[in-house]
């Protein structure tokens, strides 16, 4: 076992031990990131030197008996909307293709507290705007586990890196699947957090109600170490909580009640995908959990309510790229037309559709049909899982419809790519938790089970996905068949 | 909902955004296929719920009206990000 395969709990392990050193262990990430990133485009940037200055900074540290974290020294890649101080930042938009992070997002203060290693910052659909990377302006990133399919989106560099061995955890954002589906699509675990408990600050804003921060990762236990790590009421987030003072102890494992939403199993879904689900909760009912057919009678619509809300938060969050403040600025006689020429050359197809959406149903005469009508809606998707989660602890369900699909199969129908996040997005709209992990099945590529949680729930569903887990019946992630 | 052309004019000059007559036909279309997509929540009856604009329970969060003094080197950073500066300023075209 190389060293860049190692997961976060092994190689901290290792690093108490003396085994290998952090300096080590990050060079066997760089070197695996330039085997493999000419060909996986997982990467848009490495931050070699930085990296190895965070490593030996560790490494001192346990040279000298001082008490590490268990991040500390760990090779982390970060996806290209997060900020770090003095590095790019690009949201992988023409409009932000040299723009150099002011200042240090929120949960990379947090981590560079804990003795992280950054090494890299990876791909997304532009602005995290996608479901399979393809809507990188810097190219697309491909699923290591199959060349020839996306790796998810929109954090699918993250995913793919994670798959690759290209580093030993990830943090990507999740708007409405975007850590989750590609956690699926690559074989990797992958934690949405309680919208609110992990800081937005300095995350490249995309939809405010719906945008949070969370982990990818080889398992479940890493997530939790991470998640533990980035969490808390952050001063420069008004949304942000207090995690600790709003989770409960939990329940022991045994007494949790698994719920299925019989609304997520219809037409649509791959046989494969529904297989392998089935086959999973049959294998919690072995384990004796109690197993609940639930419904969540407004699952059907939460799909347009979020082409709705979400590209309306868009299309207001992006009104500031204007070629003034930062970014991107292209002159024309006059301030009018230096925006209309900015944004058009600035922007990609997608991010200009969704703009035009946003601001189709915020205009006026249309906000009471569209967006007045989306957010009651999303009052009765949310309404649907408090009244599930008064009998059930945790949901069930398949992660996305289908493994991952073909490159180009589906980027010219922009509905069809919707699709993709068809089981995602209502735990977005209703502030949950929840988390994707591989399951067994018969397919040659990876297909993830969603757990969701209540809110503050996150505990709960680490829980079951680690009784999962535990069974051993999928091969340890994040080892690529070679 | 049928989006025209003249109707895509219309909102990419509110979103401040240039499109070319291609763009025009391409998003006409687009457009129209999202929103007929979307109408689909016509189907529900909403009179008596109240809309979800955020999801955290939280309300009237508030700081301390105060600024913080930015140091020189966070000046220098932001100012460095923006495309045109005079004396220490963002230089913007006139608007007048």
């Amino acid at each position: 076992m190389n060293l860049n395969q190692l997961t976060i709990k092994e190689a901290h392990q290792g690093l108490l031990k003396k085994e290998f050193s952090s300096v080590e262990l990050t060079e066997a990430v760089l070197g695996q990131i330039k085997r493999r990133n000419q060909e996986i485009n997982a990467y848009l940037v490495l931050t070699e030197e930085m990296a190895l200055t965070q490593a030996k900074k560790v490494d001192k540290m346990i040279a000298n008996n001082e008490e590490i974290g268990l991040l500390a020294g760990i090779p982390a890649a970060i996806k290209d909307n997060i900020m770090i101080d003095g590095v790019q930042c690009t949201a992988a938009s023409k409009i932000l293709e040299n723009y150099i992070a002011p200042y240090d997002a929120t949960v990379i203060k947090k981590l560079k507290k804990q003795g992280a290693v950054f090494v890299g910052k990876t791909n997304l659909d532009e602005f995290a705007m996608g479901s399979s990377t393809e809507n990188s302006a810097f190219g697309p990133t491909k699923n290591p586990r199959d060349l020839s399919r996306v790796p998810g989106g929109s954090s699918g560099g993250s995913a793919a890196a994670v798959a690759d061995d290209q580093c030993i955890y990830a943090l990507g954002s999740d708007t409405g699947g975007s850590i989750r589906q590609p956690a699926s699509f690559c074989g990797v675990a992958g934690l949405k957090p309680t919208y609110g408990s992990v800081s937005r600050y300095g995350l490249i804003a995309f939809a405010s109600s719906l945008d949070q921060i969370g982990p990818l990762a080889k398992t479940t236990e890493d997530c939790q170490i991470i998640f533990e790590a980035i969490n808390g009421r952050d001063e420069m987030d008004a949304t942000s909580f207090n995690f600790g003072n709003q989770v409960s102890a939990g329940n022991s494992v045994s007494n949790l009640k698994i719920g299925i939403p019989k609304e997520y199993f219809v037409a649509g879904i791959d046989s494969a995908v529904e297989e392998a689900v089935r086959g999973a909760i049959s294998q919690y009912e072995k384990m004796g959990f109690e197993i609940v057919e639930i419904s969540l009678p407004h699952t059907e619509y939460a799909l347009p309510v979020y082409y709705i809300i979400m590209p309306a938060e868009a299309s207001s969050n992006l009104a500031r790229y204007d070629g003034i403040k930062y970014g991107l600025s292209e002159i024309d006689k006059d301030l009018l037309g230096g925006y209309l020429k900015t944004r058009q050359k600035g922007f990609g197809d997608e991010v200009k559709r969704r703009i035009m959406l946003g601001t189709y149903v915020l205009s006026a005469g249309y906000y009471d049909a569209y967006y007045l009508k989306a957010q009651k809606v999303r009052t009765l998707i949310k309404n649907d899982f408090l009244k599930a989660f008064e009998k059930v602890d945790v949901l069930i369900t398949p992660t996305a419809p289908t493994p991952a699909f073909k490159i180009g199969q589906k980027i010219a129908d922009p509905v069809s790519m919707y699709l993709s996040d068809i089981y995602t997005i209502s735990a977005n709209l209703a502030g949950l938790p929840a988390i994707s992990i591989p399951i067994k099945s018969n397919s040659p590529l990876p297909i993830g089970m969603q757990i969701i949680g209540k809110q503050f729930g996150e505990n709960d569903i680490f829980k079951i996905a680690r009784a999962y887990e535990n069974l051993g019946t999928v091969p340890a992630t994040g080892t690529v068949p070679k | 909902m049928k989006i025209t052309k003249k109707e895509v004019e219309y909102v990419a000059g509110l979103a401040r955004l240039g499109v070319s007559q291609d763009e025009k036909e391409k998003f006409a279309g687009e457009l129209s296929a999202v929103l007929e997509f979307v109408d689909k929540l016509n189907q529900v009856k909403t009179d008596k719920i109240e809309p979800t604009a955020q999801v955290t329970g939280l309300e009237n969060v508030v700081r301390e009206d105060k600024g913080r003094v930015k140091r020189e080197r966070e000046r220098e950073k932001l100012l460095n990000a923006a495309p045109e500066t005079k004396d220490g300023y963002v230089k913007v075209k006139a608007i007048l």
